[in-house]
């Protein structure tokens, strides 16, 4: 019965999702030509320089005009990061030590990792700030950073970071995000609009608040994604 | 152009061929280092098709974390996938002997 009912619903969803792509023509160009002036993608792209001053247009969507979307994006991983530390997160006694990684690591990861690790936290630092100017941004170049906090925590038995730090870092982040919307707001505009001045296309400094909120994007997912691969590693083994 | 045709063939037989052998091995952690290959291939496929900020999530989140997670998941269960616990047989055999009292 189960199955007859999983078909069913797998044949009127393929059908709904059918008839609706079966209008693109594959391979065209991209959900309407970008040169006619009505379609979605000439919108944003006409309009992107001009009012923002921002050389990356993805970022000026995800940020900008539907920046709402990212704050509820933004709301989904905290939710997730919640709720995987309310189930697996134990408060260790004093003088606990977690003895999940019994043997060391070699001695070729431990000294590689030991080299690379600051490059790849500058890598990830790089990506969120300029994430107006070049490909990337805060979520991109906070899973950068989580990867590098990885490599330290695989490679060395004692690497520990606080989850006091990890938590206060994260909200912080969350509430400049929101604050920055509801600056928005008072100076008489919507929420989330931009109301600082714009500069120079090209620069780092322009866009307005594009930035800042892809910053405080970047360290918000890498804080959470630390928190999240340090309470699943510091959890002891089922027998 | 036949040579670009040529890369995207191999790189799409080469994403099915993992996607196979992700589904049909039994050894759960061979299984996430060919997913962890899966999502490799797909960043690269999606670099090709001029999406470099699609292409940048996918190599950071999808080869790396998780993979990681998985690797934790099946580190506390079990490592098989074809696995009996060992209560599961315990209340098999006492089943059995009930039948033959």
């Amino acid at each position: 019965m189960k199955k007859v009912l999983v078909i069913l619903m797998l044949a009127v969803i393929g059908y709904s999702l059918g008839t609706s792509f079966s209008t693109i023509k594959f391979g065209e160009n991209r959900i309407g030509d970008p040169k006619e002036e009505k379609n979605v993608a000439a919108y944003y792209l006409n309009r992107t320089p001009d009012e923002l001053s921002v050389a990356n247009v993805i970022t000026a969507i995800v940020v900008n005009y539907r920046g709402f979307d990212t704050l509820g994006e933004v709301s989904v991983l905290f939710l997730a990061a919640t709720g995987l530390g309310s189930i697996l997160y134990r408060r260790r006694k004093k003088g606990e030590h977690p003895e999940v990684i019994t043997k060391p690591a070699s001695q070729l990861l431990q000294s590689g990792s030991k080299l690379i690790y600051p490059a790849i936290l500058v890598l990830g630092a790089y990506v969120f700030i300029h994430g107006h100017l070049t490909p990337g941004g805060g979520f991109q170049g906070g899973a950068i950073i989580a990867t590098g906090l990885l490599l330290m925590m695989m490679a060395y038995k004692d690497f520990e970071i606080r989850h006091n730090v990890l938590t206060w870092v994260e909200s912080i982040a969350g509430i400049t995000f929101v604050s920055l919307g509801l600056t928005g707001l008072i100076y008489g505009k919507t929420f989330l609009e931009n109301f600082l001045p714009t500069g120079n296309i090209n620069d780092v400094v322009s866009g307005g608040i594009i930035p800042i909120i892809y910053i405080a994007v970047g360290f918000k997912v890498a804080a959470e994604l630390a928190g999240v691969l340090e309470t699943l590693l510091s959890n002891k083994e089922n027998d | 152009m036949i040579f670009s045709l040529i890369i995207l063939i191999v790189l799409v037989l080469l994403l099915l061929a993992a996607a196979i052998y992700a589904v049909m091995q039994k050894d759960l952690l061979y299984a996430t280092i060919a997913t962890g290959v899966i999502s490799l291939i797909l960043s690269i496929l999606f670099f090709i098709m001029q999406a470099p900020d699609v292409a940048l999530t996918e190599a950071a989140i999808g080869i790396a974390l998780t993979t990681i997670i998985f690797v934790f998941a099946i580190r506390h269960t079990s490592r098989r996938e074809d696995e009996i616990l060992i209560h599961e047989e315990s209340e098999a055999q006492t089943l059995d002997n009930k039948e033959n009292m």
